[in-house]
C-alpha cells in the first residue's frame, strides 16, 4: 500500500468540505476518482500537495505508512508526490527549462541526492521532450505565459515526467482539451505508467478513461468516497448519471 | 549550479541583517576639517593640486550651493542632515608617489579583495575558468577596475592597455593634471554646477572619481569599472564621472558600491556625466549595494545621485542600466538627453526596497532632436516596510519630431506592509510625438508560491525564481558577469521577506 488516507475531515473557512474520505492507492494501481461537482475531488488533490488554507479537523494521510501532514508542500514532493494542476499557473520570465531544472534539483537535495550536472539535465530534459512531442521552442518560452490549453496542460505532464514521481494527482486533467489534446496527453501519462508509480486521476466525465485506462474507480460525494469498483462503474456512471449516489450521501 | 540555488545557499549562510560588505578596513588616514566651508573647498582643491580654474569653479558652486535649498519633492522622509558635523574630504595615508601596486596599503588591497574586486592585473589573467549559470566555459573577458576608496582613487588597472588603444581611464585627479582641456571642456556640460542641491553640493566638494575619454572610431577593448567604497566613519562621498564617447566610439562601463555597516547615516552625492558624439555609444551599469541600515532603519546610505547622459551627436545613444538594492535612501533619476537627431536613450531598472528602506527613483528623457527614441523599463520589486517610487518624466521638445518613447514600469509587492508607486510625468510639445506607457501592480501570490512548491522548492527558492523571472527584461541588459552577480544580489536583499 502506497498511500492510506483515514477518515479525512477537511473544513474551508470554517465550510465542510471532506467529511470522513477514506482511500487506499496501491503501489503501481492507476484509481480514478470521479464525482459531481463540489463532491470534493480538488479540495483531495490539494491537501495531499499541502497547499495552505485547508484545515484537516481530524483523520490522517500516510505515504508509506508514515503521516505526511506535518510536511511542507515541497518535502512532500521530494517524497514523490506531484500534482498535474488543473489549472498550471503562469510563472512569467522564468523559461520552462529553468523552472524544471531548479524543480529536479530542488527536489534531489531535499533527499539528499547530488545535483544533476547541465549536460545530463540538458540531454534528460531533450529526451523525454521528445517523447512528449513538446518542442524546444516551448522549453524556452516563460513556464504556462500564453500556452494554450492544451499546451499547458502537456507541460504539467513533462514535469510529471521529469519529476518522476511515486504518486501522481492528475487533477481534471482532460478539462479544457479538444480531443486530439486528450489524445496526446494520455498518451503522455500511459507511457509514464509503471508498477513503481501510482495515479490518482480525478476527472467529472468518463470520456478520459477510455484513453487513461484504470484499475479501480472511486465515486466521490459530499466529501467522501460513497462507491468503488472496477473500470466498468466509469461507464454505469456516464450512462445514470451521479444522481443516485448524490441522494444516498444525503 | 543554477544561480538561483546558487543564491539560496548564500542567503542561508548570513543571519537576518549581515550586510555582507559590513566590514570596516582599519587604515590610517587623512581628513579635511569638520564641516563644510570655503576653506574645506579650497583644502581639497590644495590637496588635489588642482590649476586654479579648477578651484574657481568649485569656489563658484559653493557660493551658489549656499543659496539653495534641499529639495523635498521625492517620497523619502529622513532626518535633516547636518552638513556641518562631517567630513567632507578622507584619503587613505600614503606614500606621495605611487609607482606600483605594491605601494598601496595592503590593508586596501586585501579589502578589495574581500570584496572580490582584482586589483592586480596578473590576478585576472592568471585565468581561472569561470563558468556561466548553466555551467559553460565562459570566454576570458577583462575588465580594467578604478578603485575609489573614501574620497580617492587608489588604483587603476590596464590604464597602459588602454592607453595603447587610444582610451583614457584614470581617476577625475588626475585627468585634471594630465587632460586639462578634455574636462575644462566637458565637465559641467551635462549637469551644470547650478543643476539641483546635491549635484551643485557635489560641484563644490568632488573629490575623485573616474575619467573615461574614448577618441573617434574606437571600441573600447574591454569593460571598464569603478568600484567604489565608503570606509571612514561619518564622511560623506562625492564623486565625479565623466565619460566621452566621441564620434563613432563605443565604451561599455560598470560602476559597483558598498560601505560598512554603522549606525549613523552616511551620505553619497555623485554627480555622473555621460557625452556621445555622433555615432557613438556608452553603456553604463550599476550595481549599488551601499549598506541599506538595519532592520529597524538605523543606518545606512543616504545616496542622493544625478546621472545624466548627453546624446550630444547624431544617432548617438546612450543606455542605463542599474540594480538598486541598497541604501537606505535613494534619490536618483539617470536621465539621457536626446539632442542629437536619431538619438536613443535607454532605462532599464531594478529597484529593491526591503525592510525600512525608502527608493524615490526613475528617469528623464528628454526628446529634443528629431527621429529620436527612448525606451524605459523599470522593475520595483518591495518588501518588508520599505516604500518604491519610480518616478519619470518623458518630454518632446515642439523640434523634436517623431520622438518616440516606450515606457513600461512593473512594480512587484511582497508582504502586505509595503508599498510601490508610480509617478509618470509626460509631455509632448509636438503633435508627431508617440509616448506609450504601461504599468502594473503585482503580488507575488500565493498561487504562484504554491505551484513552485509543489514541484519541490522551498519558500525561498519559489520567491527568488519567481522575482528573477520578473526582473529578467532588465537583467538581460547586464553585462554576464554583472547579470549573475545581480542576481545573487537580488535575493540576499530579498532574505527575510519570505513570511
Amino acid at each position: 500500500m502506497l498511500l492510506e488516507i483515514k477518515n479525512l475531515h477537511v473544513e474551508v473557512e470554517d465550510k465542510k468540505i471532506l467529511n470522513g474520505l477514506n482511500l487506499t492507492i496501491e503501489k503501481g494501481q492507476v484509481a480514478a476518482i470521479m464525482g459531481p461537482n463540489g463532491s470534493g475531488k480538488s479540495t483531495l488533490s490539494y491537501v495531499l500537495a499541502g497547499k495552505d488554507a485547508y484545515n484537516i479537523t481530524e483523520g490522517d494521510i500516510l505515504l508509506d505508512g508514515e503521516s505526511i501532514l506535518e510536511l511542507a508542500p515541497d518535502e512532500r514532493a521530494a517524497k514523490g508526490i506531484f500534482l498535474a494542476f488543473q489549472y498550471p499557473v503562469e510563472v512569467p520570465g522564468v523559461a520552462t527549462m529553468t523552472f524544471l531544472r531548479t524543480a529536479l534539483n530542488a527536489q534531489r537535495k531535499l533527499r539528499g541526492e547530488g545535483e544533476y550536472s547541465t549536460p545530463d539535465f540538458i540531454k534528460l530534459v531533450r529526451e523525454t521532450s521528445a517523447k512528449l512531442g513538446v518542442s524546444q521552442e516551448h522549453l524556452r518560452r516563460a513556464v504556462n505565459v500564453g500556452f494554450s490549453g492544451g499546451e499547458k496542460k502537456r507541460n504539467e505532464i513533462l514535469q510529471m515526467a521529469i519529476l518522476q514521481p511515486r504518486l501522481a494527482i492528475l487533477d481534471e486533467t482532460d478539462s479544457g482539451l479538444d480531443i486530439d489534446a486528450l489524445k496526446t496527453v494520455s498518451e503522455g501519462v500511459n507511457r509514464l505508467r509503471s508498477s513503481e508509480r501510482s495515479m490518482i486521476v480525478i476527472t467529472h466525465y468518463q470520456r478520459l478513461l477510455n484513453y487513461i485506462v484504470p484499475d479501480v474507480v472511486h465515486v466521490m460525494s459530499k466529501g467522501r468516497v460513497v462507491k468503488s469498483g472496477g473500470k466498468e462503474l466509469a461507464l454505469e456512471l456516464e450512462a445514470k448519471g451521479y444522481a443516485q449516489y448524490t441522494d444516498e450521501a444525503a | 549550479m543554477p544561480a538561483v540555488q546558487e543564491t539560496v545557499d548564500r542567503v542561508r549562510q548570513i543571519d537576518v541583517d549581515q550586510y555582507k560588505y559590513g566590514f570596516v578596513t582599519d587604515v590610517e588616514s587623512e581628513k579635511a576639517p569638520i564641516g563644510l566651508s570655503e576653506d574645506t573647498v579650497r583644502y581639497i582643491s590644495a590637496k588635489k593640486n588642482e590649476p586654479a580654474w579648477m578651484l574657481e569653479w568649485r569656489l563658484e558652486a559653493f557660493k551658489r550651493w549656499l543659496t539653495m535649498r534641499e529639495p523635498t519633492w521625492a517620497r523619502v522622509d529622513y532626518p535633516k542632515i547636518d552638513y556641518q558635523n562631517a567630513y567632507y574630504y578622507s584619503a587613505p595615508k600614503k606614500k606621495p608617489e605611487l609607482s606600483s601596486l605594491d605601494e598601496v596599503d595592503p590593508q586596501i588591497l586585501e579589502t578589495y579583495k574581500k570584496l572580490g574586486i582584482p586589483l592586480r592585473e596578473q590576478e585576472m589573467l592568471a585565468g581561472v575558468v569561470r563558468k556561466d549559470a548553466d555551467g559553460n566555459v565562459m570566454p576570458e573577458r577583462r575588465v580594467a577596475v578604478d578603485a575609489v576608496f573614501d574620497s580617492v582613487s587608489v588604483a587603476t588597472t590596464f590604464k597602459e592597455e588602454l592607453k595603447r588603444a587610444g582610451v583614457i581611464f584614470m581617476p577625475m585627479s588626475e585627468a585634471i593634471q594630465e587632460h586639462p582641456e578634455l574636462v575644462r571642456k566637458y565637465l559641467g556640460s551635462v549637469v551644470p554646477t547650478t543643476d539641483n542641491f546635491f549635484a551643485t553640493l557635489n560641484s563644490a566638494v568632488f573629490s575623485d572619481g573616474s575619467f573615461v575619454y574614448v577618441p573617434p572610431g574606437v571600441r573600447c577593448p574591454m569593460e571598464l569599472s569603478t568600484y567604489f567604497r565608503i570606509n571612514e566613519a561619518n564622511t560623506g562621498q562625492f564623486e565625479r564621472t565623466l565619460i566621452i564617447a566621441d564620434k563613432g566610439a563605443y565604451v561599455s562601463y560598470l560602476e559597483g558600491c558598498t560601505a560598512p555597516m554603522r549606525d549613523e547615516n552616511q551620505l553619497h552625492a555623485a554627480v555622473v556625466e555621460l557625452v556621445t558624439h555622433d555615432d557613438a555609444e556608452i553603456k553604463y551599469s550599476t550595481v549599488q549595494n551601499w549598506y541599506p541600515g538595519d532592520a529597524d532603519g538605523k543606518g545606512g546610505i543616504f545616496n542622493f545621485v544625478t546621472k545624466r547622459g548627453d546624446c550630444r551627436g547624431k544617432n548617438s545613444k546612450i543606455s542605463w542600466t542599474q540594480v538598486e538594492t541598497g541604501s537606505a535612501i535613494t534619490w536618483k533619476y539617470p536621465s539621457c538627453i536626446l539632442r542629437g537627431d536619431g538619438s536613443r536613450g535607454e532605462f532599464y531598472s531594478i529597484a529593491i526596497s526591503n525592510g525600512m528602506q525608502q527608493v524615490d527613483s526613475g528617469t528623464k528623457m528628454i526628446h529634443l532632436g528629431k527621429n529620436t527614441t527612448s525606451r524605459i523599463i523599470s522593475k520595483g520589486i518591495s518588501a518588508g516596510k520599505s516604500n518604491n517610487t519610480y518616478r519619470g518624466l518623458v518630454t518632446a521638445h515642439r523640434k523634436a519630431t517623431n520622438a518616440r518613447n516606450f515606457t513600461n514600469c512593473d512594480s512587484l509587492l511582497i508582504g502586505d506592509q509595503c508599498g510601490a508607486h508610480t509617478v509618470p510625468y509626460i509631455e509632448a510639445k509636438n503633435s508627431s510625438a508617440v509616448f506609450e506607457h504601461e504599468a502594473s501592480t503585482s503580488k507575488i501570490s500565493e498561487d504562484m508560491l504554491f505551484y513552485c512548491r509543489q514541484r519541490g522548492m522551498s519558500a525561498e527558492e519559489a520567491t527568488a525564481l519567481v522575482v528573477n523571472g520578473f526582473v529578467k527584461d532588465v537583467l538581460q541588459q547586464l553585462p554576464m558577469e554583472f547579470a549573475v552577480e545581480a542576481q545573487k544580489l537580488i535575493s540576499i536583499s530579498l532574505e527575510g521577506s519570505v513570511g
